[in-house]
């Protein structure tokens, strides 16, 4: 303080300087409200851990007594009968990894492609605004859309074709059944356009984020734009799009109306492409409304059960994440 | 300054969101303590209208909004709310005193009567049937013995062209398709019906998978509630399921007539299932379960849906209310019963109902 007063009298042409908002010493209001503003803000990103950690202690505490009577046998048995209190999520597990992989490999595919084409100046500009935006509107749709569409359109669509593959193809697992109402496919394939918008607008800004200086300097050592797009922007962009992968994967894991509309419901579980099956959030939207005190709790270490695959594939995806940009960007 | 308040004011905004939805979360989480609360605050008899609540079965809920409807026209000093939730959750609100009243499909178990502290008294308010709805192009008629229909949902009879189906079938071309069974994802006082009569006439099916709101099914696909079965059976050629007789009757979709106890084939219709209703005495605590009823007329798969209500309330007024609500439902609210597609109750059954209404303090 007493410094500051000494150089105001010293320089008397400045205090006029002074006295602008820029550079005004803060008033007692603004430096509150800074305080309560940073507090705040610190508050609510607290907030948000205290959310998570307390929706985990709750299905915790609802799934304690069904984690204590059936273990591990859980995980491993696939019989869900609630009148005789045998409950195995194997078939679901399973399903759950079937479904949303699928989907992350057609949807992922067709997102990051896309956001290329959407990014490189393959379209007028126009175009470039349209397409985003209705890619973006597919978000917007309500999953029960979503389930009707595939009841009504996809199923009797894809119905055709998988009596082809079932007779020429039979051999191979993945064909081995027919489609004869909801299955595996029709489920994964609008679980992929459900993620489409998430993966395409993600990867779209990374890919725009990347320095046109670098696609130039390519240009300039007479790289060519299929060169600079797989050896510039891509590498660069891995990061925002194996981010853009990880949150639709993400997505996929933790849809349930249109799963339960599509998947099937049935408790079994085949390679077949064709075959119904079920998924963890399917299984849960399907029994919570009607379920017993006993198959309450089985029903909660079910949910914990898909809390803990979102939590480890969000953390596997970050680590390859991790490995996989230092290496491209060149920093490995 | 401007953005100063405005930021305050978005502040504001958020941390009350955040709050309220902080404090919904709370509200959730033991459902005991909260009951206890809410039976507290609960019974508020102001002096305007008395209002009845009541939550439950889902099947009933098209004519019971109707009921209540209408009775809310002619009677203004009294309000009825009903929520369709489901049996089970219905059954559990009422038991912890959430509700006035409750509704389900299955009637309450013993042991459920016991949670409720015996206070409770079961009225069928009216009935339904479920039929065997199926997809078969160029068959508009379909007979199931007994045999056919319980060996279709064990999973044991695959093909449409199967012995067993053709047996009953004389002159019905059938194709050499396989079978779709369609059953409910969810759990539900429909599935519970179904299963009932399944394993009152077949013993595989009584020792496996048995009986419940949900089972676990042998094969078959499942869709969530009748309106996910109906579509599912709608769009599968091949497929056959259970739904409840409104949902064929209304999307016109073909119904399998089914052999009866008497060894009869009878095409499900509302007449059938009342005539099945009469030929079953009602017990004294009204929990008839009309699992496979006899009669040379009678359609098989038939049900009372009930109404909870208890033996003595607290609040006089509200126990008032409730037994002329009953009472009109009883008499000039069965004769909505058939456009809406339910059964009306054989008139001896709403004789002995209405008794039972009377007991109500």
């Amino acid at each position: 303080m007493a410094t500051r007063k000494t150089t105001a009298t010293a320089n008397p042409d400045l205090t006029e300087a002074f006295r602008s908002p820029v550079s005004r010493p803060p008033t007692a209001w603004q430096k509150g409200f800074d305080v309560a503003f940073k507090n705040v803000a610190y508050a609510f990103g607290v907030g948000v851990v205290l959310l998570l950690a307390g929706v985990v202690f709750e299905v915790m505490r609802h799934a304690k007594t069904a984690i204590a009577d059936y273990g591990f046998g859980f995980i491993t048995s696939s019989v869900w009968d609630a009148n005789n209190g045998h409950f195995g999520i194997l078939p679901e597990i399973v399903g759950t990894l079937y479904t949303s992989f699928l989907a992350l490999a057609i949807g992922g595919f067709l997102g990051v492609t896309v956001a290329l084409v959407l990014s490189q100046g393959f379209v007028p500009r126009r175009v470039e605004l349209i397409m985003k935006n209705v890619i973006e509107l597919l978000a917007a749709v309500p999953s029960v859309v979503y389930g009707l569409w595939g009841i009504f359109v996809l199923i009797p669509a894809v119905r055709g074709p998988s009596g082809w593959f079932n007779e020429h193809l039979g051999s191979i697992p993945f064909f081995s059944t027919r489609l004869s109402g909801p299955g595996v496919f029709p489920a994964s394939l609008v679980l992929s356009i459900m993620i489409l918008p998430t993966v395409t607008a993600i990867s779209r800004e990374a890919m725009a984020a990347v320095p046109p200086r670098l696609a130039a300097a390519a240009y300039g050592l007479g790289a060519t734009r299929w060169e600079v797009i797989f050896r510039v922007t891509l590498p660069t962009a891995v990061g925002g799009i194996f981010g853009a992968l990880v949150l639709g994967l993400g997505r996929a894991l933790g849809e349930t109306m249109a799963l339960a509309m599509l998947v099937g419901n049935a408790n079994v579980f085949g390679w077949s492409l064709f075959s119904p099956g079920n998924t963890l959030a399917a299984l849960l939207a399907n029994h919570f409304p009607e379920a017993g005190k006993v198959e309450v709790g089985a029903l909660m270490y079910a949910a914990f059960v898909l809390m803990l695959i979102t939590l480890a594939v969000n953390a596997l995806g970050s680590f390859i994440m991790l490995r996989t940009t230092r290496e491209l960007k060149g920093l490995g | 300054m401007i953005s100063g308040t405005h930021t305050g004011a978005a502040i504001a905004l958020f941390v009350g969101l955040v709050f309220s939805a902080l404090g919904c979360d709370k509200k959730e989480s033991p459902p005991a303590a909260d009951s206890a609360a809410a039976a507290v605050v609960a019974p508020a008899p102001a002096a305007g209208p008395v209002t009845l609540t009541g939550s439950g079965a889902s099947f009933p809920a098209p004519l019971y909004s109707r009921w209540f409807r209408e009775f809310g026209e002619k009677n203004k000093d009294i309000r009825v709310n009903y929520q369709s939730t489901g049996s089970g959750a219905g059954i559990k609100a009422f038991t912890e005193g959430q509700t006035d009243f409750g509704a389900s499909d299955a009637a309450m178990s013993d042991d459920e009567i016991k949670a409720a502290k015996d206070n409770v008294i079961l009225l069928p308010m009216t009935a339904g049937n479920i039929v065997l709805a199926y997809n078969l192009e160029g068959v508009p008629e379909l007979k199931l013995s007994r045999e056919a229909y319980a060996g279709i949902f064990l999973g044991e009879i695959k093909h449409w062209d199967d012995p067993k189906i053709v047996k009953t079938n004389p002159g019905v071309k059938l194709p050499k398709l396989d079978i779709s069974v369609v059953h409910r994802s969810d759990g539900s006082g429909t599935t519970f019906v179904f299963t009932q009569h399944l394993a009152a006439i077949s013993e595989k099916w009584k020792a496996k998978p048995g009986v419940g709101k949900s089972v676990d099914w042998p094969v078959g696909v499942g869709g969530a509630k009748n309106d996910g079965v109906a579509a599912q059976i709608h769009q599968t050629p091949g497929a056959i399921g259970y739904i409840e007789f409104a949902f064929a009757a209304s999307t016109k979709q073909p119904m399998a007539a089914l052999e009866n106890k008497a060894g009869k084939f009878i095409v499900p219709s509302l007449k059938t299932s009342a005539t099945a209703l009469a030929a079953v005495e009602l017990p004294a605590d009204l929990r008839a379960w009309v699992t496979d009823p006899g009669g040379d007329e009678s359609y098989p798969i038939v049900t009372y849906t009930w109404i909870l209500a208890h033996k003595k309330y607290d609040d006089k007024a509200k126990a008032t209310a409730l037994k002329s609500v009953l009472k009109w439902c009883l008499t000039d609210g069965q004769k909505l019963s058939e456009s809406l597609f339910y059964i009306p109750l054989p008139d001896a059954v709403s004789a002995t109902v209405l008794k039972a209404v009377d007991t109500i303090e």
